[in-house]
């Protein structure tokens, strides 16, 4: 790493040039150039050459103060007393999660997946087996206890503490995703999208009907459509554990996720890894004949994908005290998917607020303002009904009006964005 | 010079992979179906139930393979998994469903009203799902012919949403009971103990015809070489002066008209319509046309015929809450051993 390379912080150069070993070189000549340009900005009114932030501050500064006034937003009376509304700010924060995970498969590298809920699946029953009295059977129903505290540790069941359960949800769904991507390595596209909207399929038929198969002693598997409820609340080392009616601590570990996830996120998507996931969504052939391995590259994208799809199911299992297999549905894939493509394909700050704003759809808009319409118009018709027609509608409008999103991302060509002609398609539309 | 250095017959990795490739498919499609068969003939000593089976599963297949029709001709022509098709069948449902509470047809309706009734409710069921297909073309897909593949295959997912919920809006959350015409209790015909129900009837009168009518109508007539062009080259058959955008229409046409069909007839042989029938069973058609090959008629055919068997057995053995998981898997393993399908040219996409 060479000056150049630190003070380029994320977000200015990691562009598909930067894969290959020969241009590295080269690369390195280009960036220093930048950075030296980024360190001593042109100033032709000389207003700003009085106070100048580091380059890294500069980047930092807006995130830094929104995150601020995220963590202190409990602290406001009229909004930290209102558990609902904190509540959902918890779940908005854990959609978060979820979208920049399946941003990482769909927006870096560019494999559609619609069956992002399996992971979603696989990290709520992490939380539903390992942090619950589901396994009522197990150590003669005196139960397994693992670093928790309080009225829990007389349950019978496997309860593990929250963080634990977090590693094995990563594990799970990680293991999920490459099992997922396997079938995709040869196929590409619409092929893609149909392997992994089976997968989602599958593992969400299993969650409803594997209540009938028993194991360790007589417990179902699943708990099917009826749910595994109630299960552990979270209860890390040095704080209370957290309860039902008090949502702050909750909205602050989502919080925590977030931020996480965002870190980790950005680093990603600068690695050497995330430069491979952008090579192959642009270029297939061309990303492996540069010497992108394509095998580990798409299945290192489901991997942490999935990885994050985990931690929010667990988190969400947790938040909602119920792992219930109505949850695992194909909807509820699109839901994410169009958090995705509202926000940007691709961009991390555009996914952010693209979870966002449809989480506030989903639970505040259409439920509180829009359902009141049909009855202030004399209607008897509940908006929520159609809750999915609305984002259905949105994904069309959203598809021809504006199909790079929100806030697309700034540096590459994007899938949605491209220009599909070919010489030969110019010589169709002239000739039309 | 260079000849001489390229090797005489592919390394073995690429043997092996050849091998999976021609007969791993193959093993896979039969694997189920064979299992299901020995266990009919062990536990029953006789071909009955396997026979029983059979039929139930063709005249299901039947439905599938019109469905199915319909996303193989859309792929072919557009390159596009036109999710909404499953609803397109759905709403077929709906109407003809409809048409029959309008009709005022009941289970005690003697043998003409019922006749012509159910011939006016194809039509119907057809005309509408197919000018629906086409209405979703217009205002969804052509937009964005231009745009790379990921933007229609979304919107195709939104469309199949807002029809899903109208479906929800116009019958409701529940399943609803649709007077069972065909009395399928009553059986036509028993050929050696093997018992074919009026419903199996109906599915086979309807589906052959159409089917022999739609082949031709593609091989022989004007339009249909115009699809095929299109299908082959947009802009090459543009240049020689096909009209594109009609084309692409009257795949669209076609495509909803025999979903429509279908619909028509997975009301009468199920007796219930669903809201959700339509991205199950999409599902299951989507299927069959993968299995077939996406993009060829006849593979869309046999697979449907093929999924219908494996659907009917998986219904009787494993119960039908786990036939969509059996199906899926075997897509999955389709896509795994050959994604170009049984009877399909290996494509772009398809690895």
């Amino acid at each position: 790493m060479d000056a150049g390379d630190r003070v380029q912080l994320p977000g200015l150069d990691h562009g598909v040039q930067a894969v290959g070993p020969s241009r590295r070189a080269d690369e390195g000549r280009r960036m220093s150039v930048a950075a030296s340009e980024v360190q001593t900005p042109p100033d032709p009114t000389g207003k700003k050459s009085g106070f100048q932030l580091p380059g890294w501050a500069e980047k930092g500064l807006i995130p830094g103060v929104v995150l601020a006034i995220a963590a202190l937003l409990p602290f406001i009376p009229s909004i930290g007393d209102k558990a609902n509304l904190m509540q959902q700010m918890a779940v908005a924060l854990a959609y978060v999660v979820m979208a920049l995970g399946l941003n990482i498969i769909v927006g870096f590298a560019g494999l559609l997946d619609l069956g992002y809920v399996a992971f979603f699946a696989f990290g709520a029953f992490a939380v539903g087996w390992f942090a619950s009295g589901h396994f009522a059977y197990v150590n003669d129903e005196k139960g397994i206890h693992f670093l928790v505290s309080g009225n829990t540790l007389n349950l019978p069941g496997i309860h593990f503490n929250f963080l634990i359960v977090l590693v094995i949800a990563i594990v799970l769904t990680t293991i999920a995703g490459m099992i997922i991507g396997l079938p995709t390595l040869r196929l590409r596209g619409d092929y893609i999208a149909i392997v992994t909207l089976a997968f989602g399929e599958i593992i969400g038929r299993l969650a409803v009907n594997l209540d009938e198969t028993t194991i360790l002693g007589g417990t179902p598997v699943t708990a099917g459509r009826q749910g595994i409820s109630p299960v552990d609340r979270i209860d890390l080392p040095f704080f209370e554990p957290f309860t039902v009616l008090d949502k702050k601590p909750w909205y602050w570990f989502a919080l925590f996720l977030v931020v996480i996830v965002l870190f980790v996120n950005f680093r990603l998507r600068d690695s050497r890894m995330g430069r491979a996931w952008v090579a192959l969504r642009e270029d297939e052939i061309a990303a492996v004949a540069m010497g992108v391995p394509a095998v580990k590259t798409k299945l290192m994208a489901y991997a942490s994908g999935a990885a994050f799809g985990g931690i929010s199911g667990a988190f969400l299992a947790s938040l909602l005290n119920t792992v219930n297999a109505d949850q695992f549905q194909f909807s509820f894939s699109i839901l994410v998917l169009a958090m995705v493509i509202l926000g940007g394909l691709g961009s991390i700050w555009g996914v952010v607020i693209g979870a966002i704003v449809l989480s506030i759809i989903n639970n505040y808009l259409i439920p509180d303002v829009i359902n009141g319409v049909p009855g202030d118009l004399g209607l008897e018709f509940d908006m929520t009904q159609i809750t999915f027609a609305i984002y259905g509608f949105l994904l069309l409008l959203m598809m021809i009006l504006r199909p790079q999103g929100l806030l697309p991302e700034r540096r590459h060509k994007m899938e949605l964005t491209e220009h599909a002609e070919t010489t030969d398609e110019t010589l169709y539309t002239a000739r039309a | 010079m260079e000849a001489a250095s390229i090797p005489a017959g592919p390394p073995a990795s690429q043997r092996i992979k050849q091998l999976i490739g021609t007969y791993g498919l193959t093993a896979v499609l039969l694997l189920l179906p064979v299992i299901f068969a020995i266990n009919d003939l062990s536990e029953q000593g006789n071909l009955v139930r396997l026979g029983e089976n059979l039929v139930a599963g063709l005249s299901n297949g039947a439905i599938w393979a019109l469905v199915a029709i319909g996303y193989t001709l859309v792929y072919g022509i557009v390159e596009l998994i036109n999710f909404a098709h499953g609803e397109i069948f759905m709403i077929g449902s709906f109407i003809s469903a409809s048409l029959i509470g309008t009709l005022g047809l009941t289970v005690d309706s003697s043998f003409i009203p019922v006749f012509f009734g159910l011939l006016v409710a194809l039509v119907v069921a057809m005309i509408g799902s197919g000018t629906l297909n086409v209405l979703i073309e217009r205002v969804a897909y052509r937009p964005l012919r231009n745009a790379p593949k990921l933007a229609p295959l979304i919107t195709a997912v939104g469309m199949s949403f807002i029809l899903q919920n109208v479906g929800l809006l116009w019958k409701g959350g529940n399943q609803q009971g649709v007077p069972d015409l065909l009395d399928a209790q009553k059986t036509l015909v028993t050929v050696f103990g093997v018992t074919i129900e009026h419903a199996d009837l109906l599915s086979i009168v309807v589906t052959v015809p159409l089917l022999i009518v739609m082949t031709t109508f593609i091989n022989r007539s004007r339009l249909g070489k115009a699809m095929r062009a299109t299908a082959q080259d947009p802009e090459a058959a543009r240049l020689q002066g096909i009209n594109v955008d009609t084309t692409i229409s009257l795949t669209f046409l076609l495509g909803g008209m025999l979903a429509g069909a279908a619909g028509l007839i997975y009301a009468m042989y199920q007796t219930t319509i669903w809201f959700f029938q339509g991205f199950t069973g999409g599902l299951i058609a989507f299927t069959a046309a993968v299995m077939g090959g996406i993009g060829n008629l006849r593979g869309a055919v046999l697979g449907g015929l093929i999924i219908g068997c494996i659907q009917q057995m998986s219904d009787n053995r494993l119960g039908s809450e786990w036939t969509p998981a059996i199906v899926f898997s075997y897509l999955v393993l389709i896509m795994v051993f050959k994604p170009s399908g049984l009877l399909g040219e290996q494509t772009r996409d398809a690895g």
